[in-house]
């Protein structure tokens, strides 16, 4: 799919992202929700109702989208800050292949932080590789591949991508979603609750959002986002001398 | 058909114009793209190298617009002025990783290869971010030149380099000149364009103020008026002498000495020294006072863009 070009990238891409020390805050918050479960597990052996609370809302609304974040942005974006980027662009690669790899890159390594760390964690809160263990892990992969297409894309459209994409993060998801229904339509979060929720129903999920509609919605923005973001880096351009 | 051609080509930024009106065509060998800081030189080659649309005017490279033009990466390469590369990889792999990009059928010999023509073999291996500033712009350029394109754009290639660097680059640059390629690149610096390319293109304030041979327009730098301050033992005696010289066009006393402007800086040079001896004045300091690159760039736009072609 990717030919010998995006395989290059890939590898790149891949060396850029776990060289640098940010790497390390990549581990930071699926440690934190692995740490929870094991304390919560240990104190209360015999409670199952934080199940939903701590696996589907904290790892589905801030150690999800952040994680994602910081990969998602980190990927293409650091080499555009950096303006390594050129060296990439001043070669017959098509752009898409570019954002592809790139965006692979982004989506596996957060799927590496994000989904199996949930499933590791839902495997402890449910004693074995259980239906809701393995929802938790589907939606935080669908997650992980649609928050990244965002990301991905914010990072070749702006140089603020972090903070536009924590701006969505916080007040679009956790406050405006939670308040205002139809804010949920445009949540990827949502979305992933809706997918991990359809797998295996859970109440404590709190999922807005019906599994076909959260599949359908997920694809149309995970498409438009790397879309967007390939025209985006077809238009690159060099900043000239200081005018 | 020559490799690179601009016809009315301009770029602005809101109301700024930092390329106004810019027709060239260069072909073959290495030309020079000379101006002061700000002239519009990286705009320009960024316009070139399908980094920047213009907002007006036909830009082409090997007669395919860059613009929006992956593919023109096949005849083009690019050493662009900011030093920034995959630092993490060593020489060889970043070399490597630009033949794969381009496709090429035996990556491995193209990259040897790049490799070798910039001289970075013995130091192929070593990651690139133990390079020397010289060493980093080496292996950028073969980097750049790994799929042998007919056009290499660089700019300001010599910032940051010790002399010695600078010598083994301009020699790099004048063999691939010579081999038929098309170089193009940026200086503020005169002496560097002088030492390296018999072509050059001079902008000014986003405008070109001269184009071709580089000895003609080195002589319409030396023929300019220039503006020297003396001082002698009888400024007052000297400037009567010398208001009386075609080669000089004013005379001021001032409590600083003499200011004379000359029409000719070859003229009023050769003359100065024997004008003083004949009346007995002693000359005790002759300075000029407009030297700085931009008054030379000044003088060409001024005149309205002398074509030394």
């Amino acid at each position: 799919m990717f030919g010998v070009q995006g395989r290059v990238i890939m590898w790149i891409t891949l060396r850029a992202t776990m060289g640098r020390k940010r790497a390390l805050l990549f581990a930071i918050t699926p440690l934190i929700l692995l740490l929870v479960t094991v304390a919560i597990k240990l104190a209360h052996p015999a409670h199952t109702a934080w199940r939903g609370h701590v696996l589907g809302i904290f790892g589905f609304t801030v150690v999800l989208p952040l994680t994602a974040l910081i990969i998602g942005t980190s990927v293409l974006g650091a080499e555009v800050d950096e303006g390594s980027i050129v060296h990439l662009l001043a070669t017959p690669v098509p752009r898409s292949v570019v954002i592809a790899s790139k965006y692979a890159v982004a989506a596996a390594l957060t799927a590496l932080f994000v989904a199996v760390p949930e499933l590791l964690a839902g495997v402890i809160a449910t004693g074995g590789l259980t239906k809701l263990a393995v929802a938790l892990f589907a939606g935080a992969l669908a997650g992980s591949v649609m928050y990244n297409a965002i990301f991905v894309m914010l990072s070749v459209v702006t140089t603020r991508a972090i903070a536009y994409g924590l701006a969505y993060v916080l007040v679009w998801e956790s406050l405006l979603a939670n308040f205002v229904s139809g804010a949920r339509l445009l949540s990827v979060g949502q979305y992933s609750l809706g997918v991990a929720n359809g797998i295996a129903h859970d109440a404590a999920l709190n999922a807005g959002l019906s599994l076909g509609t959260s599949a359908i919605m997920g694809a149309i923005v995970t498409a438009a986002g790397l879309i967007v973001a390939a025209r985006a880096l077809a238009s690159f351009s060099l900043k000239g001398d200081a005018v | 058909m020559s490799a690179v051609e601009l016809r009315n080509v301009s770029r602005w930024y809101g109301n700024v114009v930092a390329v106004n009106d810019i027709t060239m065509t260069i072909g073959p060998g290495v030309t020079g793209l000379l101006g002061p800081n700000g002239a519009g030189k990286s705009t320009l080659l960024h316009m070139i190298a399908g980094f920047l649309a213009p907002s007006r005017g036909e830009l082409t490279v090997a007669g395919a617009a860059s613009w929006h033009n992956p593919d023109i990466y096949r005849t083009l390469g690019l050493v662009p002025e900011r030093d920034s590369v995959y630092a993490f990889l060593t020489g060889a792999e970043f070399v490597l990783a630009s033949a794969r990009l381009h496709k090429l059928p035996d990556p491995g010999t193209a990259a040897r290869r790049a490799i070798e023509i910039v001289e970075m073999t013995g130091a192929q291996d070593r990651k690139i971010s133990t390079y020397s500033k010289g060493m980093r712009q080496r292996i950028r350029v073969a980097g750049a030149l790994v799929h042998d394109p007919e056009v290499l754009l660089l700019d300001e290639p010599f910032n940051g380099m010790d002399p010695r660097q600078r010598l083994h680059m301009m020699d790099l640059l004048h063999g691939l000149g010579e081999r038929g390629r098309t170089i193009l690149f940026s200086s503020h610096i005169l002496e560097e364009v002088e030492r390296l390319s018999g072509t050059i293109q001079v902008m000014v304030a986003g405008r070109l103020a001269a184009s071709g041979d580089f000895r003609a327009i080195r002589r319409l730098m030396t023929s300019r008026p220039h503006v020297f301050l003396v001082r002698t033992s009888d400024d007052r005696r000297l400037g009567v002498t010398l208001i009386g010289r075609p080669a000089v066009t004013g005379v001021e006393v001032t409590e600083h000495g003499l200011s004379v402007r000359a029409s000719d800086f070859g003229t009023f040079s050769r003359e100065i020294a024997a004008l003083t001896r004949d009346e007995g004045i002693r000359l005790r300091e002759l300075l000029p006072e407009d030297e700085s690159l931009e008054s030379v760039f000044s003088y060409l736009i001024e005149t309205d863009g002398p074509k030394a072609r």
